[in-house]
Order: C-alpha cells, then sequence, then structure tokens
C-alpha cells in the first residue's frame, strides 16, 4: 500500500502552512521529513493520517493494505500519548478492544507487540512508573499492535536523551528491517533521518514547500559499517546546506514571536 | 605583604558547608498534628466549661454534648431526625449528581449543548437554590419532593460545572491517539474521556456533598418536622444549646464521614495519578 500526499496545501486562518506539497511513499519505504522550525512538517503528518482536514489537495492511499493490518496507518506520537490510567499492557491493547477480535486474539496479539519492544516483563507497570524511553516503547508497542502498514512518526524521539534516543533508533532500524512496513517519519534531527529513511523530503521554510528530495545511496544495514559513516555525514550536511538558511530565519521568528 | 597572602590561602583552604535553604513549601501535613489539635481545644473548651469560665447556655461543655448525643440515640430521636434527612440528602444528592452528569457530558461533547447549556447554567447557577424551596412547595406540595428537588437542583449545578470542566480538561492529545486508531466515539467516551474527567468529577462531589448538608438543613429549617436542620431549629428555639451543638456535631461527623468515602473513592479510582 503506497500512501500519497497530493498536491496538500494547508491554512491555519490567514497564515498558510504548507504550499503544494506532493511525493509518495511506497509499501515498506521510509521517508523523512525534515524542515526547519515551523515549516508545516507535524501539520503535514496530521494530514496524512488523517487527523486534519487540508485546506487544499488530499492524502491518499493507493494498494490494499496487508490482509492482517487492523490501521493500516498508524500514529507514533511525541509526546507518546499514553492513557496514563491503563497499565502496559492495557495501553497495547486499547486500540484492539473496538475490533472484532476476540479476547484471546487480542492478548496473543499484546504479547508479541510487547515482546517485540521488550517490554514483557513491564506489562503491569502504568506510564508514570516508566521512563520517557520506556514510555515511548510503549507507545511503539501499541502501534505495531495493530499490524500497521505505515507508521507516522512524528518527532518519537525528541523528548527523550541522546542515550535513550541512540537505543530506540536501534529498535527502529531493527523493526523497519524486514521492509514489511513503511514509515513517514518527521524530524529535526539529520542523524536520525539519514540514518533510517530511504529518502528524505526537505521542506523550505513556512509555507513548507518541498526544496528537495534526497535518496540515501545504501541499505539500513549498510548504514551501521564505520565506512558509510562519512557518506551519512557528507548527507547530513548537504541537507544541512539546504536548509541552513532559513533555519536561522525561523529560529529569529520564533524568538520575535 | 607575604604574610597576608599566606592568610588568604588559609582562609581559602577552610571549607563550611553550603547552607541548606531548600525546606518548606511541601504539602504534607503531620499524621496526627490535626487530631491532636482538635483534642487540645476540646480540652480547653471542656475545662472552661467545667470550671465556669464560660456559661453553658452561651458554650455547653463537650461532655454535655457528647451527653446530649447519648440521650437522643437511645430515646431513638436521633435515628428518626438522621434517617430523614439521610433519605432527602441520598435521593436529592443522586438525582442532581445523574443529571448533572449527564448534562455536563452532553456541554462537554457537544457544540450544541454547549452553547444553549452554558448560557442556562450561568444564568441560574448563581441563584441561592434556597429561595426557590417556596415555589417548589407550590408544584410539588408540602412532602418531602420539594426538599429533594431543592437538594436535587443544587447539586446539578456544581456537577454540570465541574463535569464539563472536566471533560474540557481531558488532554486532547489523547483523543486525537484514539481517533488515530479509529476508536468510535462512544468508546472514547468511556475509555478516555470518563478517566480523564475523573478527578475533575470526584473533586466535584465533595463540593455537592457539601451543598447537599447546607441545602437540607436549610430546607428542613423552613418546613420539617423531622430531620437534622429541623431539630437543631428546634432545639435553638428552646435555648436547648446542648442538644442545637449535638445536631451541630452530628453534621459535622456526617460531613466528615461523606469526606472519607470520597477520599477512598479518589484512592481507588485515581490510584494511577
Amino acid at each position: 500500500m503506497d500512501l500519497i500526499a497530493n498536491h496538500i496545501s494547508h491554512r491555519f486562518g490567514d497564515l498558510a502552512v504548507l504550499d503544494d506539497v506532493s511525493f509518495t511513499v511506497s509499501a515498506g519505504e521510509v521517508v523523512a521529513i525534515v524542515g526547519p522550525s515551523g515549516c508545516g512538517k507535524s501539520t503535514l503528518l496530521s494530514i496524512l493520517g488523517g487527523l486534519l482536514q487540508p485546506t487544499s489537495g488530499a492524502p491518499e492511499l493507493r494498494g490494499a493494505p496487508p490482509a492482517d493490518s487492523l490501521n493500516p496507518l498508524t500514529f507514533v506520537f511525541q509526546d507518546f500519548a499514553l492513557l496514563p490510567w491503563a497499565s502496559v499492557e492495557e495501553n497495547v491493547e486499547f486500540p484492539l478492544l473496538h475490533t472484532q477480535l476476540s479476547a484471546t486474539q487480542r492478548r496473543a496479539l499484546v504479547d508479541d507487540a510487547l515482546r517485540r519492544t521488550g517490554l514483557t516483563d513491564f506489562r503491569k507497570t502504568y506510564p508514570k512508573q516508566l521512563s520517557g524511553g520506556m514510555r515511548q516503547r510503549v507507545g511503539i508497542s501499541r502501534a505495531l499492535a495493530v499490524k500497521p502498514a505505515i507508521l507516522l512518526m512524528d518527532e518519537p524521539l525528541s523528548a527523550l536523551d541522546s542515550q535513550t534516543r541512540e537505543l530506540l533508533m536501534e529498535d527502529f532500524v531493527r523493526l523497519l528491517a524486514d521492509g514489511g512496513m513503511g514509515a513517514v517519519y518527521v524530524t529535526h534531527n539529520l542523524e536520525e533521518a539519514a540514518r533510517l529513511a530511504d529518502r528524505i523530503v526537505v521542506l523550505s521554510r513556512r509555507p513548507g514547500r518541498i526544496r528537495e528530495v534526497v535518496t540515501v545511496p545504501m541499505t539500513r544495514g549498510e548504514r551501521g559499517e564505520a565506512a558509510a559513516r562519512e557518506k551519512l555525514l557528507a548527507l547530513q550536511n548537504q541537507i544541512w546546506s539546504l536548509i541552513r538558511n532559513e533555519a536561522i530565519d525561523a529560529e529569529r521568528e520564533v524568538q520575535h514571536a | 605583604m607575604l604574610d597576608r597572602a599566606a592568610a588568604d590561602t588559609a582562609k581559602d583552604s577552610a571549607t563550611r558547608r553550603v547552607r541548606f535553604r531548600g525546606a518548606g513549601f511541601v504539602p504534607a501535613s503531620s499524621r496526627f498534628g490535626g487530631w491532636i489539635a482538635l483534642a487540645f481545644v476540646i480540652a480547653i473548651w471542656q475545662a472552661a466549661g467545667s470550671t465556669g469560665l464560660v456559661n453553658p447556655l452561651f458554650l455547653p461543655a463537650p461532655s454535655a454534648i457528647a451527653r446530649a448525643i447519648y440521650q437522643l440515640a437511645i430515646s431513638g430521636a436521633l435515628w428518626q431526625h438522621l434517617s430523614a434527612s439521610l433519605l432527602r440528602i441520598g435521593v436529592g444528592w443522586l438525582l442532581g449528581t445523574a443529571a448533572g452528569v449527564a448534562v455536563g457530558f452532553a456541554i462537554g461533547l457537544s457544540r450544541l449543548a454547549r452553547g444553549v447549556g452554558i448560557t442556562f447554567i450561568s444564568a441560574l447557577f448563581p441563584i441561592p437554590k434556597i429561595a426557590l424551596l417556596p415555589l417548589l412547595i407550590l408544584w410539588l406540595g408540602i412532602g418531602e419532593e420539594p426538599k429533594i428537588a431543592t437538594i436535587a437542583l443544587g447539586v446539578f449545578f456544581s456537577t454540570a460545572i465541574s463535569v464539563y470542566s472536566g471533560v474540557d480538561a481531558v488532554p486532547r492529545n489523547l483523543i486525537r491517539m484514539a481517533q488515530s486508531f479509529n476508536v468510535p466515539f462512544a468508546t472514547i467516551v468511556r475509555k478516555v474521556v470518563w478517566p480523564g474527567a475523573l478527578p475533575a468529577i470526584l473533586a466535584g462531589f465533595r463540593i455537592t456533598a457539601s451543598v447537599a448538608l447546607l441545602l437540607v438543613v436549610s430546607a428542613e429549617m423552613i418546613g420539617a418536622q423531622y430531620g437534622i436542620g429541623a431539630f437543631v431549629l428546634q432545639a435553638g428555639n428552646l435555648m436547648q444549646t446542648d442538644q442545637l451543638l449535638a445536631g451541630v456535631v452530628i453534621l459535622s461527623v456526617f460531613g466528615l464521614a461523606v469526606g472519607k468515602v470520597i477520599g477512598w473513592l479518589e484512592l481507588r479510582l485515581l490510584h494511577w495519578r
């Protein structure tokens, strides 16, 4: 199943946020969206996931989702969005409650998702008892439980410390390794984008337009090797040179606001 | 010059502990402090009464109040008055709460209901509900109904306000998360909005329990033969201040018991906080 951004534009009142953004996320592909602060990255993700109605254009799907997918487009949120009154396993089970699955089937899905994210021993724990990294793991586990075709990740690591970010990045690489699941990954962090994405969509300053789409010229498996580091660094520098001046302008704009 | 340098070096190498400046401003209370203070006040009160320092007509000693409560209990009058008040409070509170929760959720979840509901609540909430009792007697007769209706009205407005405020305070990111998983509206209300609003709803229960107590006493003072309010008024008219204060103590104990029940509910239902 492909996800298509078809000439998406969006305004908040008089403020133009996105202007004619078009690209396609093919099945199993990981696309990162980067750009200066306020360029509409998160707005674009909300539109792609059907949580926000664009002013013009539309998000579209092409092809059937995998047969076992219960929620083809599934978000992983920056702020985790966990139910604080529910335990880890209840949070993971939450999106399954309204489905036709039996309790046994739900249980199997929850067990599998918890196992894949290393949360099996924490199933009875409540979110407030967990660290930020573990909370995001619960968010990822909840997303995996519905067997998504495409993960929509809105700066999933930005609220975490650098060590936890590194560990979760390794988890993402592992989860996306087999190509069975695609992702749209919104981030400020060019290193994350270069490590995870097959293609990087670079947005301009507000209103966000596509400045360039950069293809990462190696597989995710190859990126872990020492020889790849220089190439990835060069790629990050190339993207940074595209957005640096606009990022400075955007920063000044935020400070003056 | 050199001597001074040596003295400075000695001064610099001496250590001193950084003064602790972080004490206080912690919202914690000592476990028995309140009870000890209460016992102390009662002891002084009792001593003042026993020594004749205070005229027992104006302020009977705690022992006299305890005696009055005991006599009320063994005569059966305590239960007669208390049961009448409990019935009115119970039925009135339940009716007001049920209606308040329903209307509060409607206002919190529906744009139309919010527009209509908040206008009416803003207009009617400030009215002292006891002022409506004569009208309610006209409408409903002189039985239990107008007293129960007065309590229900008082409870309704506070409950509705606390419920829609609670619904408004539910983090929107949780609702968006549920929507992103295609969770149906009813399930979002049941599994996200209701638990999210529960802290505000339970805080509202504390207020409405006090409102119900206040209104039952007022209503019983205006038109009732039995009930703690009627008993207190009657004792006051007969200058039986020990009986009057016995009624007040019973009301206080009842209020305390209701507070404990709500505290227990909070502990059970909001353990995740």
